[in-house]
């Protein structure tokens, strides 16, 4: 079977160009409006993970990270809540999924991601990743098995996948956080030598989701290991996770320190 | 549709526990397959529900436990099939099925009477705050000594995998004896469901398994459907079909890229795995979900595809070709099939005694498919054909079951499509009323039979019991290896097609 490529380039050129499809996902969502005061009472019991709930400050947000995209929230109540859309979902803090942001968290984010970027500093031109499942539904390894089909390719933008943690330079982790996992996942985790970044892909290792609430997971990982990009998404689609891993390493234009350099997940974008 | 109530054991009472097994016994001998076995707490009663799938439905047999019993006669020296299922429920509910025949924790590791259990017994502790955590001790200890090696494979592994382990045993020139440790990403799906409302509930069924995300919101959604006495409407029963069928086409190419990488076959893979993009691209295209998410619901599907029916029918037939090409060239090259026959053979006598689910089964000549035995949403009217069976239960035939299985779901793509572009604009859905009862639901996945089944009180689940064809087809890794455990082992793997996901759940 050595007939090659026959339908012709099937390659993204993400993201040196633009991809239709990439632009397309329908994402975690989104406020379009601010939510009125005393809203709390009406909108409890509308999402089913409990991602719209109001905060020590009484304002009531929408935590993207407990988001598993089942589209209640903008069916009830079409104008406080949308899809968002397109890849660039990631953030470099828990708080910046949580909308609207708060203003320290705004202030804090830029910082964040700086420290970031000169961290990664080394990693810019070639990557090894390692992934560790803590207990995803086994979507996200198809979802992350996927960046190197020939469609997305990653090994022509120097991201290689490894065996070994000691050769990993980015971890990426799925799953709500199983403690038969915690264990496993902090081995693999001291394992890769420094500078190492840890990406949380997909709502379950953000959050939790449906099982943040379970006897047998943490709630997400962010309790087992410190998680430096987190990835919303149930499962986010390849280009998200690419999209999450340029971030990591300092690889996406733009500096707003959220994602791509826009309020991902604020108000109407 | 037959599905009888519980405890409608033909109307005989049975004597507890060992009346069970050998009732269990008797019916399985008259041709009734094993479908897996459940409990649930009522005050201080255990209740053991076995599952039997018979032609045309499932029955259900239940026995109570006297009350506190913390005990009963284990069912796996009279039912086999029954062992993994019997250690699920020590591990979960604490209760001892004496005699089994090897009682190792399984999926959640415990110890002991006391030890929290997430439906302890009368007497033990239920879960902490802080959750229950595994408790490593409990586990047999490695085998090790003169001439024994344990060759441990995970819970991390190479690649993009699942979190499972398996310890390879190797006693010097014996076949080696392979321990699989699932409990790593036990999440507590089962336990979950409690007090959710059937709408959440599909939520969570459609993560159980992602893999089979449209195959588990369609059986636990049966089993709502069965409560409310509802049917869906013609529309939604096709579309059901698209998704369904979408879903079974994106597994089987991955299984196929899979048999390919561990071949060493780059182009191969590579190709079948674009494929399987597009494939996941248009049920994308057509729900918002690569994964067919958000589109069965109680009582119907939540929308139509975004994607008109003859715009289905274009893009699937065009990859159908795309497909059945590569199937061919792959199915062509000499060295590729060598690696696959008499690897990891399952013979027939044993895949019908254990009744193995879904192409695994079939392979080896046992030819049990729910859309066929036991009709649900489209299949009823649809023309599916003859179900794919091999005899040689080898990695080889797996894989020509799933290619046959392949061309016959984008035909059943092709036939839902049609009837859905000729149907008259009308309801996608019915409501489906909270009404208090219990039945069961099934549908064939990809790696064959998910059974839900749900108990609705007050409005809201009160027990739900998910098994996925992946718990079920699992333990039969352990009798698979004839030749070289360790060269043969990816490949054994891939043709299984299963998810940890689903059989720790
Ligand atoms: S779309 Fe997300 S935020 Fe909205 S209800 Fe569903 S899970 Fe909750």
């Amino acid at each position: 079977m050595l007939r090659g490529l026959r339908d012709g380039v099937v390659t993204t050129r993400w993201p040196g160009r633009p991809d239709g499809y990439s632009d397309a996902w329908r994402g975690p969502a989104v406020l379009t409006a601010p939510l009125p005061a005393g809203a709390a009472g009406d909108l409890a019991g509308i999402c089913p993970t409990g991602a719209i709930r109001p905060g020590p400050d009484g304002v009531v947000r929408l935590d993207r990270g407990r988001c598993i995209l089942c589209g209640r929230c903008a069916e009830r109540r079409p104008a406080e809540f949308g899809w968002s859309r397109g890849s660039a979902a990631a953030v470099v803090s828990r708080e910046a999924l949580v909308v609207p942001v708060t203003a320290e968290t705004e202030r804090s984010v830029g910082q964040v991601r700086a420290a970031l970027r000169a961290r990664t500093a080394a990693l810019r031109r070639s990557v090894h990743v390692r992934h560790v499942d803590a207990g995803s539904d086994g979507s996200e390894e198809q979802e992350i098995a996927a960046l190197l089909n020939p469609v997305y390719d990653v090994h022509r933008l120097g991201i290689f996948f490894t065996a070994s943690p000691r050769h990993a330079d980015v971890l990426l982790v799925t799953g709500a956080g199983a403690h038969g996992m915690a264990e496993p996942l902090r081995r693999t985790w001291e394992g890769m030598p420094d500078p190492k970044v840890v990406i949380a892909v997909g709502t379950d290792a953000c959050g939790g989701g449906l099982l943040a609430d379970s006897y047998a997971t943490s709630g997400g990982i962010g309790s087992v290991i410190d998680v430096d990009v987190w990835l919303p998404g149930s499962p986010p689609p390849p280009f998200a996770i690419l999209h999450a891993l340029l971030l990591a390493i300092g690889r996406l234009p733009g500096g707003s320190g959220y994602g791509s350099g826009e309020r991902a997940g604020g108000m109407a974008q | 549709m037959r599905s009888a109530g519980p405890a409608a054991a033909g109307g005989r009472a049975l004597a507890g526990a060992a009346g069970l097994a050998a009732e269990l016994a008797a019916r399985i001998g008259a041709g009734a397959r094993f479908a897996g076995l459940m409990a649930a707490r009522r005050e201080d009663r255990l209740l053991l529900s076995a599952h039997l799938a018979v032609p045309g439905g499932m029955e259900t047999v239940e026995v109570a436990l006297p009350s506190g019993a913390a005990s009963y006669p284990a069912l796996t020296p009279a039912v086999g099939a029954a062992f993994w299922y019997e250690r699920q429920i020590h591990d979960l509910f604490g209760v001892v099925p004496a005699g089994h025949p090897r009682l190792e924790p399984l999926i959640l590791p415990a110890h002991g009477e006391a030890a929290p259990r997430p439906w302890p017994g009368p007497g033990a502790a239920g879960p902490e705050p802080g959750g229950i955590w595994p408790d490593e001790h409990s586990l047999p200890r490695r085998v090790m000594g003169a001439g024994l090696f344990t060759i441990p494979h995970g819970p991390v592994r190479s690649g993009v995998t699942e979190s499972v382990e398996y310890l390879i045993e190797t006693p010097g020139e014996d076949i080696p004896h392979l321990n699989m440790r699932v409990f790593y990403k036990h999440r507590g799906v089962e336990k979950r469901f409690e007090g959710m409302t059937a709408g959440d509930g599909v939520l969570l069924a459609e993560r159980a398994e992602g893999v089979a995300s449209v195959a588990h919101a369609l059986a636990f959604c049966h089993a709502i459907e069965r409560i409310a006495g509802v049917t869906v409407p013609r529309p939604a029963a096709l579309v059901r079909v698209l998704h369904a069928e979408l879903e079974r086409i994106a597994a089987h190419l991955d299984a196929g890229a899979r048999l390919a990488e561990a071949a060493g076959l780059a182009v191969a893979t590579a190709r079948l795995a674009a494929h399987k993009e597009r494939v996941l691209r248009l049920a994308g295209q057509m729900c918002g979900s690569r994964f067919g998410r958000g589109v069965v619901v109680p009582g119907g599907v939540a929308a139509l595809p975004r994607l008109g029916p003859a715009e289905v029918r274009a893009q699937a037939g065009a990859l159908e070709q795309a497909v059945s090409a590569d199937a061919r060239a792959l199915m062509g090259t000499a060295s590729f099939l060598d690696r696959l026959r008499d690897t990891g053979p399952l013979r027939p006598e044993r895949a019908r005694e254990h009744g193995a689910l879904g192409p695994v089964g079939r392979a080896s000549g046992f030819a049990d498919d729910a859309r066929l035995a036991r009709p649900y949403d489209g299949y009823l009217a649809l023309r599916a054909g003859e179900p794919a069976v091999e005899a040689s239960g080898d990695a080889l035939a797996r894989l020509r079951v799933r290619w046959h299985e392949v061309g016959q779901s984008f035909r059943l793509v092709g036939q839902a499509a049609g009837e859905l572009a000729r149907l008259p604009a009308g309801p996608v859905r019915v409501t489906c009323p909270a009404g208090d009862g219990r039945a069961v639901g099934w549908a064939e996945a990809p790696a064959g039979e998910v059974l839900y089944d749900v108990r609705m009180t007050g409005g809201v689940i009160e027990r739900c019991w998910p098994r996925s064809p992946s718990f079920h087809n699992l333990v039969l890794l352990h009798e698979v290896f004839a030749g070289d455990i360790l060269t043969d082992f990816p490949f054994i793997e891939a043709s299984f097609g299963l998810s940890a996901a689903g059989v720790a759940l």
